[in-house]
């Protein structure tokens, strides 16, 4: 029904957004693109000329190249796993019956408000420290050896930081989802006689089944990409340089721009390996 | 006897969710607690919880120390530099596509979406050198402009998901009575619209607030907020606990406020409607 005047009307409102989210995509994408052809030290003699793929091959080739995708797939693997499973728990804790909810839930959802600088520091040094930390502190108390977290147990440590991090996230978006779960389905089954465990497994689990997914799909984009909280305790020593500080400190620390960018070409595949099959998803939901 | 149990059974949820809420909680309590000690309470063995000598003057020395104004103002501006700009360039967008939708509106909208995934990292040289060629490195003005291109996908996301919950009729009718795009706009639209945009602007403030790439990365004395003036104590100022407890309360305390008024947005504009 809308006219030819109301067409063109929205295009125009429109075209803003459009354009602006266009430049930004493409603008640094194809110049990411064209230094990781180049060999260019801005500090060492600037733009050296082309390479071809040679970036791309001694990005791969590097000794740090493997041990960045193992601490990558540490600390994403180990930050879903544990927000994941505590996150399903929480949410089925949270939608019980009981006193105080709303209060509850906010303590839940505030380390998710608590910007990453300060949640990394606050856990390195008055939870980690291997001297005055509340760790230490514990630890001493059943008489055991204080633990050096963020050297002896580094990846450990980052994990325990960020799935504080984004628990609240996965718990949020999990309660979500079992709220919507119809309760008569959940009476009629223990009516019949099935036992606890049973009805998680056969109703409870696979309703989450998609928003466990979203929760996947989404932490996943927003982990590999985790930067502050290794940049404020590690500074990527100790085994905990991940693909994306690999990559920051080819480009910024060491001012190997082609190398970087070539790192960067890698990153943003891989990054849109999990975005599309999250927008497939996000995709569906439209149409309904 | 049925009664009884539930009874029993409320007693131990409540129990068990206030425990794991305040073991979740406790490290930002604790955080708290430390910014009201001195520096030797701060680290002494054993630990004390509430039984010291309440001071706040870890806050004034934090206070006079390091301008902690000025980063407080940094943070300020740019987050609401950001969401302000953002949503006036989004408000129009999302405006058309909930309302004149097109057969290419789904695509536009994953689209959007898409440039949302794209790594900070991926960009970082193009971006921080466009900035020192165009004289934005360490200035508010190139921060406002990068956190609001990096959140105008989530921010036309859900203004749309917000606009598509008002009727079309209602526009219809205004319509018919001869309204004129312009009031049809301002005196039906906005109205309706207005607990939707705030609550976008919400979420996006927030978010802003605690970007930690961008605004570590492209700022140096000048510009730089609070999650850079959080990271000078990483060391060795951050032995100071007192002083880093009380700097950090005052960098998330007005967002712990905000954000526990922003839960609900927070699913539905986090998953871009994929868990309603």
């Amino acid at each position: 029904m809308a006219t030819q005047h109301s067409r063109s009307a929205a295009r125009l409102m429109m075209a803003p957004a459009v354009v602006l989210l266009l430049g930004w995509m493409l603008v640094p994408l194809i110049m990411t693109l064209y230094f990781s052809f180049k060999k260019y030290l801005p500090l060492r003699g600037g733009d050296l000329g082309w390479v071809g793929l040679d970036n791309y091959v001694r990005f791969v080739t590097s000794s740090s190249f493997w041990p960045s995708v193992l601490a990558t797939l540490a600390i994403v693997g180990g930050v879903l796993i544990i927000t994941v499973v505590f996150g399903v728990l929480l949410a089925i804790l949270l939608n019980q019956p009981m006193w105080g909810q709303g209060i509850v839930r906010i303590l839940v959802i505030a380390p998710f408000f608590v910007m990453p600088t300060v949640s990394a520091l606050v856990w390195k040094n008055m939870f980690m420290d291997p001297v005055n930390g509340l760790f230490a502190h514990l630890w001493k108390f059943f008489g055991a050896a204080p633990v050096e977290w963020l050297s002896q147990a580094s990846l450990t440590s980052i994990v325990m930081i960020v799935s504080w991090q984004w628990l609240p996230f996965a718990t949020l978006i999990l309660l979500t989802a079992i709220q919507s779960l119809d309760s008569e389905q959940l009476e009629a089954a223990e009516m019949d006689g099935a036992p606890p465990l049973a009805r998680f497994g056969y109703i409870t689990l696979p309703h989450l089944g998609r928003a466990i997914t979203v929760v996947v799909l989404i932490q996943t984009i927003f982990l590999l990409a985790i930067f502050a909280e290794i940049f404020v305790t590690t500074q990527g020593s100790f085994g905990t340089r991940t693909l994306t500080y690999l990559i920051y400190q080819r480009v910024l620390e060491s001012q190997n721009v082609g190398l970087g960018s070539a790192g960067g070409v890698y990153a943003i595949i891989l990054a849109n390996i999990v975005a599309i099959f999250l927008m497939r998803m996000v995709g569906k939901n439209l149409d309904a | 006897m049925a009664r009884a149990v539930t009874q029993q059974r409320k007693i131990i949820n409540t129990a068990a969710a206030w425990g794991v809420g305040l073991l979740i909680f406790f490290p930002i309590l604790w955080t708290i607690l430390t910014s009201f000690k001195t520096e030797a309470q701060a680290i002494s063995d054993p630990p004390v919880f509430l039984a010291f000598d309440w001071t706040l003057e870890n806050y004034s020395v934090v206070m006079e120390r390091s301008d902690y104004m000025r980063f407080l103002w940094n943070s300020v501006i740019i987050a609401g530099g950001s969401t302000l700009l953002g949503i006036i360039v989004a408000v129009p967008a999302a405006w058309s596509m909930a309302f004149v939708p097109s057969k290419r509106t789904k695509d536009i909208l994953l689209w959007m979406l898409s440039t949302k995934m794209l790594p900070a990292v991926g960009v970082l040289y193009p971006i921080y050198l466009l900035f020192i060629n165009l004289g934005l490195l360490d200035t508010r003005t190139g921060l406002v402009i990068v956190l609001m291109l990096m959140n105008l996908p989530i921010i036309v996301w859900m203004l749309y998901t917000y606009f598509k919950e008002i009727p079309g009729e209602i526009l219809e009718a205004a319509r018919m009575d001869g309204a004129a795009l312009k009031e049809e706009i301002l005196y039906v639209l906005t109205p309706m619209a207005v607990p939707g945009i705030a609550s976008t602007v919400l979420l996006n403030f927030i978010l802003a607030w605690n970007e930690a790439f961008w605004t570590l990365n492209l700022t140096a004395a000048k510009a730089a907020p609070l999650t850079a003036f959080i990271a000078s104590y990483s060391s060795p100022e951050g032995l100071f606990y007192a002083k880093l407890s009380a700097a950090s309360t005052m960098a998330i305390a007005p967002i712990l406020i905000l954000g526990w008024f922003s839960q609900k947005q927070l699913v539905s504009g986090l998953t871009f409607g994929a868990v309603k």
